[in-house]
């Protein structure tokens, strides 16, 4: 347990899960991220959208420390995640995410899946574990698919398991990257009724996402992102009926 | 393009290696057996006493396969030293550790182009007969340095085997085993290296094949096994005419242990082709 990994110095920021101040990361000399703040509070839901290559991606995976940021601050439930020390198990216990290509164990059954991080990661009892795994599984939508192999379900079925799985651990918040940009079009629906279900129940969820209607509906905040910097930011009303930059306008007019 | 395209559905042609076309050939190798047989003893009659060559080999088929037996022996123990030490090394080769992954890269590349006879002479050499432990005096036998010397060969070719295979599985299953926690030495040894296992095995049973082949070199280093049986006979009888029986009688042996691994070893291949 490294001693740099405290919390944040408690503040106004009390409220805060996630605070991000001038993020800067490089792949191979490109500046990929230019500096993004970025706050979020308990119980909030963010959508990133913006146009591919924006870097929105890559700054989701600095909030877990899956990727190593090169400059600024990251502070996610309550760990420094700039600091090369962060003690990064610690973290990713309290932060969840959920990938576009769902990354489900596929040697393992959907209750497994769910099962595997608490038993071995938060050594908790196995069969309290069962039970709640078997909940989540019910939660989502997936009764009856308990024993079932990833291989043998539906994109949007495989990402409702995964949601479970990152579930299971009992996480602060929610990180989704892109989580139905590789479905087909009819399961889209059924995962973002679990996202929104979740948003419902007081869950921090951040999302990187290209449905816009699903932002607009669900988002207490939208960021845009353009070229390494995010570009513009407010409650989804304001973002979508008056974007101010002439970037959001002209991606909006392109996407909307 | 071709001129003409052959048509889509017409299955690629693949090398054979069914059991009805290895059971030929074995009986082709019988067949060749007893046609010897027969020709030599037609050519040149045997002296009056003189047992046949089917005699001479049945009378000593029990120790015949009594030395087969220590071939097995080798391959087996080489074949677990190997898969064990080859798997620690092959995940060494993908260690954070930069000396670690050093020295596991030299191991592989320095063995696996090493010729196994060479590291066969080596570990005759180099081990001592006998080490002491405490007051313990422990033997090493010949054929105790003959499997260090294949499985070192063999372990080298296991770590390829090994890091290929991790290397193969998607970067996004250790990613979700971060983001759930797992620390990298959980993720490998609970999620990545289980899903390797699959894709191992096709090419596991392959070295273990080679390494039953190459056993045979161990009767250059001095150990016993069913080459030393072979001179045994042609000394003990001093006839030319028993050469070439006695060693395709032996070349009959290995085709029918190890022929079938090769038709397993496909049939997994293609199993695995379709499952993924």
């Amino acid at each position: 347990m490294s001693t740099h990994s405290v919390a944040a110095p408690a503040s106004a920021s009390d409220d805060f899960i996630i605070q991000c101040r001038d993020v800067r990361k490089s792949f191979k000399g490109v500046e990929v991220l230019k500096g993004m703040s970025l706050d979020v509070r308990k119980g909030d839901v963010v959508c990133i959208i913006g146009p591919s290559g924006s870097g929105k991606s890559t700054f989701l995976r600095c909030l877990n420390g899956l990727v190593p940021v090169d400059g600024g601050t990251v502070v996610a439930a309550g760990h420094a995640v700039h600091d090369p020390g962060v003690d990064k198990l610690a973290l990713r216990r309290r932060v969840g995410m959920v990938f576009q290509q769902y990354n489900l164990f596929p040697h393992r059954t959907v209750l497994q899946n769910v099962m595997m991080a608490p038993v071995h990661v938060l050594r908790q009892k196995r069969a309290e574990v069962e039970r709640r795994a078997r909940a989540l599984i019910r939660k989502v939508r997936l009764h009856g698919k308990e024993d079932a192999y990833p291989g043998e379900l539906s994109g949007g079925q495989q990402q409702r398991v995964a949601i479970a799985r990152s579930l299971a651990m009992n996480p602060d918040v929610m990180l989704f990257d892109e989580v139905t940009a590789a479905l087909d079009p009819e399961t889209v629906g059924e995962v973002l009724v679990t996202i929104k279900e979740l948003a419902a129940e007081g869950m921090t969820c951040i999302l990187v996402t290209h449905e816009m209607g699903f932002a607009r509906e669900v988002a207490d905040c939208i960021y845009f992102t353009d070229g390494g910097l995010i570009v513009e930011s407010g409650p989804p009303a304001a973002f979508f009926s008056q974007p101010k930059d002439p970037r959001t306008r002209a991606f909006l007019e392109r996407v909307l | 393009m071709t001129r003409e395209s052959p048509s889509p559905r017409r299955p690629a042609p693949r090398p054979s290696a069914g059991w009805a076309r290895g059971a030929f050939l074995a009986m082709a190798l019988l067949a060749l057996l007893a046609l010897w047989h027969a020709g030599a003893s037609a050519a040149r009659p045997a002296p009056a006493g003189a047992p046949s060559i089917a005699a001479i080999l049945w009378d000593w088929t029990p120790a015949i396969l009594k030395g087969f037996a220590a071939n097995v022996g080798i391959s087996l123990a080489s074949a677990l030293f190997a898969t064990v030490l080859g798997t620690f090394v092959g995940i060494g080769q993908l260690s954070l550790h930069r000396p670690v992954r050093w020295l596991c890269w030299l191991f592989t590349h320095l063995f696996r182009n090493a010729p196994w006879l060479v590291l066969l002479f080596y570990c005759m050499l180099l081990l001592p007969f006998q080490v002491r432990v405490g007051a313990w005096v422990v033997p090493i036998p010949d054929w105790v340095k003959a499997v260090a010397g294949i499985s070192i060969a063999a372990a080298a070719n296991m770590s390829e085997i090994v890091r290929g295979a991790i290397q193969s599985i998607p970067t996004g299953q250790w990613e979700s085993a971060a983001s759930l926690a797992f620390s990298r030495t959980q993720a490998l040894w609970m999620i990545v290296l289980p899903q390797c296992v699959k894709r191992m095995l096709p090419p596991w049973m392959n070295l273990y094949a080679l390494i039953m082949v190459s056993t045979p070199l161990c009767a250059i280093v001095g150990v016993s096994e069913i080459m030393t049986v072979a001179a045994d006979i042609l000394a003990a009888n001093a006839r030319h005419d028993l050469l070439m029986p006695v060693y395709l009688y032996l070349l009959v042996l290995f085709f029918l242990y190890c022929y079938p691994i090769a038709v397993l070893t496909r049939r997994l291949e293609r199993k695995f082709a379709i499952a993924g």
